[in-house]
């Protein structure tokens, strides 16, 4: 601050304001600085390095932990499994949410009870609810299996049969993510004039499939591709339901389970790094769109 | 008449789905243990334990500290979160001053970056400095909310620049123009990100698990955690009494404020 007018000459509103201005913006900078970028700057420098959280020594490694994470079977296989959850979660998280909102959108009186037994689970801790899952699917004990039984089929080893872990997983993420994603397209099909679609009425678009594919799904695009990025991000973040459910029992890791164990638990600081730079690129190239379009609005 | 009741049907199949575990988890609670593996879903047990799941779930483990943790959490971060956001908000969208630009550029950036990427550094230097399993480790990181300075700042941007200068020329200072004038007029975004950073650091598990490794200092979703590993199969009844009680507080909230809260957690998406 050391540009500021001469004490000499009166201070005008326009210096106020500056000085105001950079008082007001400072306890946040420097807090963006302390939480962002000096964090990002030493995770970059960790994922170069074999640091391990204690050690007395460490060396520059160059880009070994990257390579390293390539060829690590643990790693690719907990990123086959994020990719596996997140294709099970988004399409049916986004298709169940829609269809939800469809239905719920002409309900008039019943509207928000609907709306309120839908998003429940989006508020609803997940670790008190994931422990509760487990109790549902439990193979001898849960009512799930019993409906199962009783309709004739074989109990249903939800989390005991390692090739079923990771469908399981994405089933409490579905159900967690439903009514988040209805509640978005709701406000979606608000928006939607009227007129639209009595239109489409009068042009011959009699059935309500046929209003909805020449209406309401074009005009649901940015809704939708906002839903899309944030279900997939929601996705790649899965670990509360691997926390309690599985702990990566029978290569159950998710991505981020994985950088957990390898950061906290085992202490690789270097390597994990590595892995969560991997994150970070992941979840930027899902997001970097929607960024740029509120960049642009913002400075238009 | 199927026409008209046939989405009725639809959504109340979904719904029954969709509340099952709740209502598994509350019938649960209060059934006896001769009774917890009875798979009728009949919502009066015979014998009616509730106050005995209710009384172990309180006494096994510390229940109410990890309830008062959380609220200790919650309540400090959504504090600071405010009295940092609000300012620079103010700042960005009503004074001119050099650095803005960038300032505003870099709070849109970093809402793209998640917490998770920033916990290893933190952890290195939190633990450097002697600072885990304290209260303090587990707020510091979610002290600066780019997301609540980016709301407040499309908030306030709406607020007329006339009454501003008015409110300069009577004599008002920027701070009380900024926290008396400009916020006040913003409350319902206020509200909203409340609940937003509430049930956000209510229900999160990641960070704490980082830094806390005593039960006396747990959120509810960690004690959550060390009851269910500490109880595996041995006590159905007393678990799903706990995660009763740690889903409650949320729960009861979004009963009494549905719209608010919806807005609140879904704010993410009305940008």
């Amino acid at each position: 601050m050391a540009d500021m007018a001469p004490a000499a000459r009166p201070r005008s509103l326009e210096d106020r304001r500056l000085r105001k201005g950079i008082l007001f913006a400072l306890p946040a900078g420097l807090l963006l600085l302390a939480i962002y970028i000096v964090p990002l700057l030493v995770l970059g420098g960790f994922s170069l390095t074999d640091y391990r959280l204690g050690a007395l020594n460490w060396h520059f490694i160059g880009l070994e932990n990257f390579a390293h994470a390539f060829a690590d079977p643990v790693f690719l296989r907990a990123l086959r499994n994020t990719v596996l959850y997140a294709a099970i979660v988004i399409p049916c998280g986004i298709f169940l949410g829609l269809g939800v909102a469809l239905l719920v959108h002409g309900r008039k009186r019943t509207r928000g009870f609907w709306e309120f037994a839908y998003f429940l689970p989006v508020t609803a801790t997940l670790v008190a609810m994931a422990t509760v899952w487990q109790f549902l699917l439990h193979p001898t004990l849960g009512p799930v299996n019993a409906a199962i039984t009783f309709l004739g089929f074989d109990p249903v080893s939800f989390l005991g049969n390692p090739k079923l872990l990771i469908p399981t997983l994405a089933l409490i993420g579905t159900w967690q993510v439903v009514g988040f994603n209805m509640v978005l397209f709701l406000a979606g099909l608000t928006a939607i004039p009227k007129d639209l679609l009595e239109a489409a009425r009068l042009d011959g678009a009699k059935s309500p499939i046929d209003r909805f594919l020449t209406v309401t799904w074009p005009m649901l695009g940015p809704t939708t591709m906002f839903v899309t990025v944030t279900t997939s991000i929601t996705a790649f973040k899965v670990f509360e339901t691997v926390a309690v459910l599985t702990k990566g029992r029978a290569g159950s890791e998710t991505l981020l389970y994985a950088l957990y164990l390898e950061g906290f638990d085992y202490s690789n600081t270097g390597y994990a790094a590595a892995l969560t730079l991997i994150f970070l690129a992941i979840v930027l190239v899902l997001s970097i769109g929607q960024t740029l379009k509120l960049e642009k609005k913002v400075h238009y | 008449m199927l026409r008209r009741y046939l989405p009725h049907l639809v959504l109340a199949l979904g719904a029954v789905v969709m509340l099952l575990p709740f209502y598994w988890m509350g019938l649960t609670a209060i059934r006896p243990p001769a009774e917890v593996f009875d798979i009728s879903l009949w919502p009066i047990p015979k014998h009616f334990a509730g106050v005995e799941n209710f009384t172990q779930a309180a006494t096994s483990v510390p229940m109410a500290r990890f309830m008062l943790n959380g609220v200790i959490v919650c309540g400090g971060i959504l504090i600071v979160q405010v009295a940092t956001a609000v300012p620079c908000a103010y700042a960005l969208a009503k004074l001119r001053f050099p650095g803005r630009r960038i300032l505003l550029s870099m709070v849109i950036a970093a809402l793209c970056v998640p917490m998770q990427a920033l916990a290893l550094p933190l952890f290195v230097g939190l633990a450097k400095t002697h600072m885990l399993n304290t209260y303090f480790a587990m707020m510091a990181p979610f002290f600066l909310s780019v997301f609540a300075i980016f709301l407040f700042y499309q908030s306030f941007r709406s607020y007329p620049d006339e009454i501003l200068e008015a409110a300069r020329m009577d004599g008002f200072s920027e701070m009380e123009i900024c926290w008396g004038l400009v916020l006040r007029a913003s409350l319902p975004a206020l509200a909203a990100f409340a609940v937003f950073s509430i049930v956000a650091h209510w229900n999160d598990l990641y960070w704490p698990m980082i830094v806390v490794t005593k039960t006396e200092l747990a959120p509810p979703p960690l004690g959550m955690l060390f009851f269910s590993d500490a109880e595996t199969g041995a006590n159905y009844g007393a678990l799903m009494a706990g995660a009763t009680l740690i889903t409650a507080p949320i729960v009861i909230c979004f009963l009494l404020a549905r719209k608010q809260f919806i807005a609140g957690i879904t704010m993410t998406g009305v940008k």
